[in-house]
């Protein structure tokens, strides 16, 4: 591939991916305000289109056209750079996630992905490591009391919670053997028996991804871990004093955060895009892709229901459990998958 | 050609971070310029081919580390801090001391060591082959450092949960209450 090839297509994945999480963004804010209708037997959007499916574009039209209040107490420079760091990493995550097996289009053979790193799984985490910058600067910038507590709960939060995170992961790696998420995936390819597929979560990862799902909860600041934004004491925690664009940033980040952590889900413990195979050609290459899609979907429609039903928990509650509970289970969940893989070696 | 432009100019991204650090009078903003530093110390790594030494860089410093500096500045409420007009002592020797140490430095590093050019992937850079090193064969220096972390971490737990501390402030609560 020559240099000029190599940028066009680079270029045209981003624009597609870029296009793909902005939609998947959108109809997630959707989905979640149609389902959590359902649960608390109301129907959510259904004016604006059929099912209210046009809604989240009415949203954003809204979102362009109402005024950008500056507040006149914040810290200008930060105020303003802050939903841009928080909207910029949580955009850029999605950039080393493989969502399917390589293809050929006009003759360019290329990865479903915008670019393929060996060390994709700790880009993910050093990238959304950097996020939390977004909201301790809007926390502190702000200049008002519950902004300030909003962010400092956030960055204590994220820091105590990804660090089980990280853990849950090792296991995975141990097991692969690699940090590519493309080598991770294609080792949870085939079946146990013929019929239990060979996904992490079936290799005994099953506690790592339970402890996964609760740190990522947490990481994305969701109910019931959302005390960063606790709407019952703290106005809307970080992002009070948001409006407008600036606000729809920091949404829009906390979304696009909510599926990066759903493919990370799916390409570690669920098997990525590993799924039956059958049909025409054209099909079998489509296939993958949809197994992923599904997989996501289900993903965030427990992180919804999640939200519909569980009661918020306290803070000292939240940092107890992630300090005395999730991160010893995960140092145990470690040494014995690292003590099973060196005996079997 | 291309690697030398971007190495250049990270370099000077990264050098900019740092005397921006020592200008800036708010300390929120010296932090914020740390991260640049270390975020470009990650990208210098990268170009060097040592990317799992880049992206523990980008997780452990500035993810993490410069996490807790912005959160205790937060915690604090630092505000600006006032100019002094500075020492004459440091003006007079600081900033030759500075000229002539770095001058040295240079000259040792480029003329005498032989260590004045590192190609494109001369660095450890893939994860085996910075496991093997760590785990094989600088396993001892390696475990005696976490101990020595191990330490400074139980000294922090120590110094800041003295039992006498709390004491005292739960008894001053009862006289208040």
């Amino acid at each position: 591939m020559s240099l000029g090839e190599f940028i066009l297509v680079s270029i045209v994945k981003i624009v597609i991916a870029i296009g793909i999480l902005l939609t998947a963004v959108a109809y997630t804010v959707w989905l979640e305000r149609k389902v959590v209708g359902h649960i608390q037997n109301r129907w959510g959007p259904t004016r604006v289109g059929p099912f209210g499916l046009l809604q989240p574009l009415a949203d954003g039209v809204k979102f362009i056209f109402k005024e950008d209040l500056l507040p006149p107490h914040v810290f200008k420079p930060l105020y303003i750079a802050a939903p841009m760091i928080a909207l910029i990493f949580a955009l850029t995550s999605i950039s080393v996630i493989p969502i399917g097996n390589w293809i050929t289009v006009f003759g360019i053979h290329t990865p479903l992905e915008i670019t393929d790193v060996n060390i994709g799984l700790l880009v993910v985490l050093g990238i959304t490591s950097l996020g939390v910058y977004g909201v301790a600067l809007a926390g502190w910038s702000s200049n008002s009391k519950y902004s300030l507590l909003g962010g400092l709960r956030a960055s204590a939060q994220m820091v105590s919670y990804e660090i089980s995170l990280g853990l849950s992961l090792v296991g995975v790696l141990i097991l692969a053997g690699s940090f590519s998420l493309r080598d991770i995936v294609d080792a949870q390819g085939g079946t146990f028996w013929g019929f239990i597929p060979r996904w992490n979560i079936f290799q005994g990862q099953i506690v790592a991804f339970f402890i996964y799902l609760m740190a990522a909860y947490a990481e994305t600041n969701r109910v019931p871990f959302d005390l960063p934004e606790a709407e019952t004491e703290l106005v809307a925690g970080y992002h009070t004093e948001y409006s407008a664009m600036k606000f729809a940033m920091f949404f829009m980040a906390e979304y696009a955060n909510m599926i990066t952590v759903a493919c990370l889900a799916t390409l570690l413990f669920l098997g990525g895009w590993h799924g039956p195979l059958f049909g025409p050609p054209f099909l079998q290459a489509i296939l993958p892709v949809f197994w992923f899609a599904i997989k996501i979907f289900a993903f965030l429609f427990l992180y919804i229901w999640v939200r519909g039903t569980l009661p918020r928990f306290r803070y000292d509650q939240l940092m107890a459990f992630g300090w005395k509970f999730l991160l010893p289970l995960a140092i145990a969940n470690l040494v014995i998958t690292a003590l099973i893989v060196a005996l079997r070696a | 050609m291309l690697h030398l432009i971007v190495f250049s100019v990270f370099g000077l991204v990264c050098a900019a971070g740092a005397v921006n650090l020592l200008v800036q009078r708010h300390p929120i903003n010296s932090a914020l310029s740390l991260v640049v530093v270390m975020g470009s110390l990650a990208v210098e790594y990268l170009l060097l081919g040592a990317e799992f030494v880049a992206a523990v860089q980008v997780i452990v410093y500035a993810g993490a580390i410069m996490v807790l500096f912005v959160f205790v500045i937060m915690l604090l409420n630092a505000g600006e801090e006032d100019r002094t007009k500075g020492s004459r002592v440091a003006m007079l020797f600081g900033i030759p001391g500075v000229l002539i140490g770095s001058v040295l430095v240079a000259w040792v590093l480029l003329e005498r060591s032989g260590t004045g050019n590192v190609a494109v992937g001369a660095l450890p850079g893939p994860p085996k082959v910075i496991g093997w090193l760590l785990f094989h064969d600088f396993l001892l220096p390696f475990e005696v450092t976490s101990v020595l972390v191990l330490i400074a971490i139980m000294g922090a737990v120590v110094l800041a949960s003295h039992p006498g501390a709390v004491q005292q402030s739960t008894q001053s609560d009862k006289r208040e209450g």
